[in-house]
């Protein structure tokens, strides 16, 4: 029993109550937002010290036994996973505070914050698949919030469709639910992991495995159902789009990752296959979607989905390397997307036009802006002493190791061509003479571009630090290559 | 509702809203109390509640509820949030994990031997946010023009 893993789920919960409360009150909520986020920050590092040393960290929900009872389940993957949720959320409220008007202030946005980071942490920390389905709907429900909300033209259309894709997934995921429980019996997942070992994958299992991955694909944006995501994503404004790309889709790849290294590892030759060709085509998509567009969010946009891709090329490979490397971009990605959407927003704001071709010469006015986009760039694309290079590096190693050498080509080239489209924006935006037409606005650039400076610090930190932070990888790739850990840590028989 | 221009006279409606509504919010008030042993609970007790409030809505306009009840919904479906979370945090100071609930035979005055439990308190917060939220759509949506 240890209470501290349930805490980085109550203050963000405890944070967004109570911010109801003073919904008109602006300071209010931003004085108890900024608050609750720092204190997310230090008990999530709490947490992941303490599974660090002690192993994977178990709470009954209730003094109920596991597996009737739901269990949250720290170990080193989902502890880690929220120490950056919650650094992304403490960014993305810093970036708001500046570029949020009262218009969208006054209307519970700070709250539905709060709870999309209580959704992404309980899908994270739980050990309970219906428990899972629960959290997801947690953070959907504030997503939707967040993506409507100023009532925009583009974000009416947007949150219908999203609405709609995401109410079908869902329904697909209970369905699925269903199906599991009734071959099963049971929805704690160290308890299914036994009992499919038990019986062994057969065929109706591989069915349902398939299903998980179609329910958790549209969640986050695999090949072919990423189909939602580059509209629903342009619509809301910065800070929001930042939150998003940088969890909602992650928490999609933290389930397909959960699911196929603890429950269905029995019949990798059919379900990994697919797995792997799926992000292949997902890569490729993503990389095509990133080079074809010249409206500078859009390329920011299929820039996730590639990542997405080449995230779960890892998981599928299923090597201690590749395995390793997932997790290590998984955690990169999801700082570096978000301070891309800041970047991005940020040069939004000055220029007033998300088009590539309406502006350039902004590395004279603005030049640290410009100096932050270009590491962020180069970073993304995996130029070594940057955050990108160990993850994809240790991902093609698995990728050789496995036998799937077009895969890991293909890995190989799409970071040229991640790198072509950043480099298009940073080219073509900041290089150049500033055109005549065009005028820049005055913005407090220097608010704006502190929760940027944060995250592109920490980016540099973590890809010259990986030394020091390989041993909570490996711990964590040990416990997702090892489901026994994970199960005795969990049942504890 | 406007009365002005719509000559109807709803004083049979009226009187029997009067009358029923305190039926009705009676009932659900058992509904929730008998949600430990028999069928009922705070859910289906909290919509039973809204619908007696919808109840007055019908008989009478917007204005004249708020003015009989003049709560803010949004804030009593917060208040159960808050109660909710707060009944699992209380269980941290017992050095239980959270959530956990406990129970208690006691003899109250009037109804004899009765077993008081704590998931009553988690199961008033769902009564508050049920309140709260059906009473915050409808509202919502009835002002809007």
């Amino acid at each position: 029993m240890n209470n501290l893993i349930i805490l980085p789920l109550v203050i963000p919960l405890l944070a967004g109550i109570i911010l109801i409360f003073f919904h008109k009150k602006i300071k209010a909520q931003k004085i108890i937002s900024f608050i609750a986020s720092v204190l997310f920050i230090i008990i999530a590092s709490a947490v992941v010290q303490n599974v660090h040393l002690n192993g994977i960290q178990t709470l009954e929900i209730g003094s109920w036994r596991a597996p009737y009872g739901i269990i949250f389940v720290a170990d080193m993957y989902s502890s880690l996973l929220v120490l950056t949720t919650s650094i992304i959320g403490l960014t993305s409220l810093l970036f708001a505070f500046s570029t949020t008007t009262a218009k969208r202030g006054n209307f519970y946005f700070y709250p539905s914050i709060q709870f999309l980071l209580a959704g992404v942490t309980g899908a994270f920390l739980t050990g309970d698949i219906f428990n899972l389905f629960v959290f997801f709907e947690v953070m959907l429900m504030s997503s939707y919030v967040l993506i409507v909300l100023g009532s925009e033209k583009a974000q009416l259309r947007e949150s219908i469709k999203y609405i709609l894709v995401n109410i079908i997934s869902s329904a697909l995921f209970v369905i699925t639910v269903a199906y599991l429980y009734a071959v099963t019996g049971t929805l704690n997942m160290a308890d299914l992991s036994e009992k499919i070992a038990a019986t062994g994958q057969t065929g109706l299992l591989t069915v349902i495995a398939i299903l998980f991955l179609i329910v958790f694909g549209l969640k986050g944006a695999i090949f072919p159902l990423f189909f939602w995501l580059p509209g629903s994503y342009e619509a809301p404004p910065a800070a929001i789009k930042a939150l998003f790309g940088a969890l909602l889709t992650k928490v999609g790849v933290y389930s397909i990752t959960r699911v196929y290294t603890l429950l269905f590892y029995h019949d990798t030759g059919f379900t990994h296959e697919i797995l792997a060709w799926l992000s292949a085509l997902t890569i490729i998509f993503g990389a095509i979607g990133a080079i074809a567009y010249s409206n500078i969010t859009k390329i920011i946009i299929y820039n996730i989905i590639t990542a997405v891709g080449v995230i779960l090329f890892g998981v599928a490979a299923f090597t201690e390397a590749s395995v390793e490397g997932s997790i290590y971009y998984l955690i990169h990605d999801m700082i570096i997307k978000a301070a891309l959407f800041f970047l991005v927003g940020t040069v939004i704001a000055i220029t007033g036009t998300s088009h590539l071709r309406k502006f350039s010469g902004l590395i004279k006015p603005y030049p640290l802006l410009g100096w932050l986009f270009f590491v962020a760039a180069i970073s993304l694309a995996g130029i070594p002493p940057l955050s990108g290079f160990i993850g994809k590096l240790k991902i093609v190693q698995g990728g050789f190791e496995a036998g799937q050498f077009t895969i890991a080509v293909i890995v190989l080239l799409s970071s040229l061509l991640v790198l072509y489209s950043v480099m298009k924006i940073f080219i073509n935006g900041f290089w150049g003479e500033q055109r005549k037409e065009q005028e820049l606005r005055k913005i407090p650039i220097n608010r704006l571009l502190f929760p940027t400076v944060i995250l592109i610090v920490l980016s540099i930190v973590y890809g010259l630090g990986v030394e020091s932070i390989s041993p909570y990888v490996s711990q964590a790739a040990e416990g997702l290559l090892n489901p026994s850990i994970y199960i005795e840590a969990v049942l504890k028989e | 509702m406007n009365k002005k221009n719509i000559k109807v006279n709803d004083l049979i409606f009226q009187t029997v809203t009067k009358i029923v509504v305190f039926i009705i919010i009676l009932y659900s008030l058992h509904l929730f109390f008998s949600g430990h042993y028999t069928p009922g609970g705070g859910f289906v007790g909290g919509l039973m509640t809204s619908s007696a409030l919808v109840l007055l809505l019908l008989a009478y306009d917007v204005k004249t509820v708020k003015n009989i009840l003049p709560f803010n919904y949004i804030n009593i479906a917060a208040s159960g949030l808050l109660i909710a979370v707060l009944t699992g945090l209380g269980s941290l100071f017992f050095k239980v994990p959270f959530l956990t609930h406990s129970f208690k035979y006691v003899d109250l005055p009037l109804l004899g031997e009765t077993s008081l439990a704590t998931a009553v308190l988690f199961d008033l917060a769902v009564y508050l946010v049920v309140i709260g939220v059906t009473m915050t759509i409808i509202q919502t949506i009835g002002e809007t023009e």
